[in-house]
């Protein structure tokens, strides 16, 4: 185990400057020039050379490729991502307070998503090729069908109409007022919850499915022991490993869902943060937003490893 | 060297002792044991009509503002009703189906194109290549696909040729995993080791040995990752990042004026949600159906 730990540490390194060395190069491949931009943009003609050329400087753009490279870098492993373009506050501070939001909502969101999906999943593979799988099957897929921003706008369609209901401003947290926290977070957990639950269900199914082949199942049946106890101790237990990696894998279905979610719901996330900078060409914001998902996603996916192999260890020889 | 010859042969010959059908039995059989499979290409069918006929079928411009029909109610006139600029909402789904299928294919199929050639270059090279090759496939999997796509989209700015190619990148990596993996195994093959052996070109190896062997995992994941784009085309429309205005894409009609008219016109919200409902519905349905029947592992369960 600890050379299967040390082996998947030293991997993401190289990932992880290949990650830092991407978004480097995507966010250079920006058409124009970001100066103009910050300067006003299109009435490019008229701004002021000596204006353009001191901002190139302060920006570190008038330096070599390598010299800028070295600087994102270096400001990477100290976690220094400048400022914003749009508010001049750092990244990481407007980041910060946009967080706590986004997390809670991802949180509730995937608790709802598995108390859904594997009791359903489960029922599904059980009940294979009967009314029910379809109709789990059908729900499910529709789940993945139905775009999250749809089921929002449904959402606060029959809010408007029925409650005279509008999305409230500002976010409050659950530690200042629970009930209000609830109201507002409520319809986007389960908007974005039903989508994620679709994903595991269809997981925790075809999981079940596979395990109920095995032969020590068939032990379990022969020994006459009763459907509930064969399905619940003894398939259930090894069909929950695949829905494990599963939680990793579904991190960027989630942040999708953040990123669409919030922006229907106008709620002050992380999610909106990414599709805002990108719509205001905050480059330092998408540039250090781009990195820290991808950072994110990384080191879910090696937990999510770790955890496998350690309820699994066959992986560990592979 | 006559048992390699033997064993290559065995597929070819229990394939012809299986009954052949004819074309009209064999999608008889397909509704019968695939019936979700069915409806999926049926709604698949739908909406390529839809898109074919769009020009004739539509009763109205699409693109032409009519200020004296603003915010009709769904009715004999205007079936989905009028958005706020009068266009006629039935008309604009009717060509969205364009866009929602030009997006869709041409992005999967250049995505999973171009990430099924590296794959297979990946696994017939090795070494070198193909740790490289595999190490980028690891850095763009590190980005989640949505915010990938993003990023490219923020740079390439909103048109619809761009989106193709922003919902195509984060493809790559995916495709070129599992063509990679099947690759491979057809690499270790006996049979390809005897036509190297037997002298055979590496263009030819790859070309008539490797490649047809791929081919089935190459459908899966077209028809897996085309729901998958029409979803992204229809989400990144929304958010002001694909088509632009007044392109009628069915995200682009849900962004903005869907919420802001709520209460007064709640069917402008309504209509293109439930077109890219179906279709991401249909296209998942029926990729799901053709992985069963294509993958052995998967047949007869």
């Amino acid at each position: 185990m600890r050379t299967y730990v040390l082996k998947r540490l030293l991997l993401i390194i190289p990932t992880l400057l290949g990650v830092a060395s991407l978004v480097f190069v995507i966010m250079r491949a920006i058409p124009g020039d970001v100066t103009l931009l910050i300067l006003g943009g299109d009435q490019a003609g008229r701004i002021d050379p000596t204006q353009i050329a001191a901002l190139r400087h302060q920006l570190g753009l008038d330096q070599p490729l390598l010299v800028q490279f070295g600087h994102w870098l270096w400001g990477v492993l100290r976690f220094d991502f400048g400022t914003s373009l749009w508010t001049g506050q750092p990244v990481l501070q407007e980041l910060w307070i946009r967080l706590p939001l986004s997390l809670e909502l991802a949180l509730l969101a995937s608790l709802v998503s598995v108390l859904i999906a594997i009791p359903l999943g489960m029922l599904a593979a059980v009940k294979q090729d009967t009314w029910v799988d379809y109709l789990v099957r059908v729900v499910s897929i529709g789940g993945l069908a139905i775009p999250s921003f749809w089921i929002g706008i449904l959402c606060i369609l029959l809010l408007v109409i029925y409650f005279g209901w509008g999305p409230p401003l500002e976010f409050t947290p659950p530690w200042v007022d629970p009930w209000a926290n609830f109201q507002q977070l409520v319809w986007p957990v389960l908007t974005v919850g039903y989508r994620y639950a679709a994903v595991t269900t269809r997981m925790t199914r075809s999981s079940v499915l596979e395990v109920l082949r095995e032969d020590y199942i068939r032990t379990a049946w022969a020994k006459g022991l009763r459907e509930r106890v064969v399905v619940i101790r003894h398939a259930l237990k090894n069909a929950m490993l695949p829905v494990i990696t599963l939680i990793g894998t579904e991190f960027a279905f989630l942040i999708g869902g953040l990123v669409v979610t919030e922006t229907v719901f106008t709620l002050n996330g992380v999610g909106r943060f990414v599709v805002d900078a990108v719509a205001h060409r905050d480059y330092p914001v998408v540039q250090a937003l781009v990195f820290l998902i991808a950072f994110g996603f990384v080191v879910i996916n090696l937990l999510v490893d770790l955890t496998y192999a350690w309820f699994d260890p066959r992986i560990r020889y592979r | 060297m006559a048992t390699n010859v033997e064993l290559s042969r065995v597929p070819a010959a229990s394939a012809d002792l299986a009954p052949r059908l004819s074309a009209v039995e064999g999608i008889a059989q397909f509704v019968r044991t695939k019936p979700l499979g069915a409806l999926g290409a049926l709604v698949i069918l739908v909406m390529l009509g839809a898109a074919l006929l769009a020009g004739t079928l539509a009763p109205y411009d699409p693109y032409q503002p009519d200020y004296a029909a603003q915010f009709q109610r769904p009715g004999a006139e205007h079936w989905f009703g009028t958005d706020e600029f009068g266009r006629d909402v039935f008309s604009r789904i009717l060509h969205g189906a364009r866009i929602a299928l030009f997006v869709g294919f041409t992005a999967s199929l250049a995505g999973c194109t171009l990430g099924g050639l590296l794959g297979v270059i990946s696994a017939y090279q090795g070494g070198t290549v193909d740790l490289l090759l595999e190490r980028f496939m690891d850095v763009l999997l590190a980005f989640p696909q949505l915010i990938l796509a993003l990023a490219v989209a923020s740079i390439l700015g909103p048109a619809v040729h761009n989106v193709v190619i922003a919902i195509a990148i984060p493809i790559v990596p995916r495709a070129a995993r599992v063509v990679r993996a099947t690759a491979l195994s057809v690499k270790h093959n006996v049979y390809v080791e005897a036509v190297s052996a037997l002298g055979a070109t590496r263009r030819r190896v790859v070309l008539q040995h490797i490649l047809p062997n791929v081919v089935a995992p190459w459908i899966i994941i077209v028809t897996a990752q085309l729901a998958g784009a029409i979803l992204a085309e229809a989400a990144l429309s929304y958010l002001g990042l694909g088509a632009a205005e007044p392109t009628p894409s069915w995200g682009l009609m849900l962004s903005g004026s869907a919420s802001a008219y709520a209460e007064k016109a709640p069917w402008i919200g309504l209509f293109p949600g439930v077109a890219i409902s179906l279709a991401v519905f249909g296209f998942n349905l029926l990729g799901d159906s053709l992985r069963d029947s294509l993958d052995p592992k998967l047949r007869g369960r």
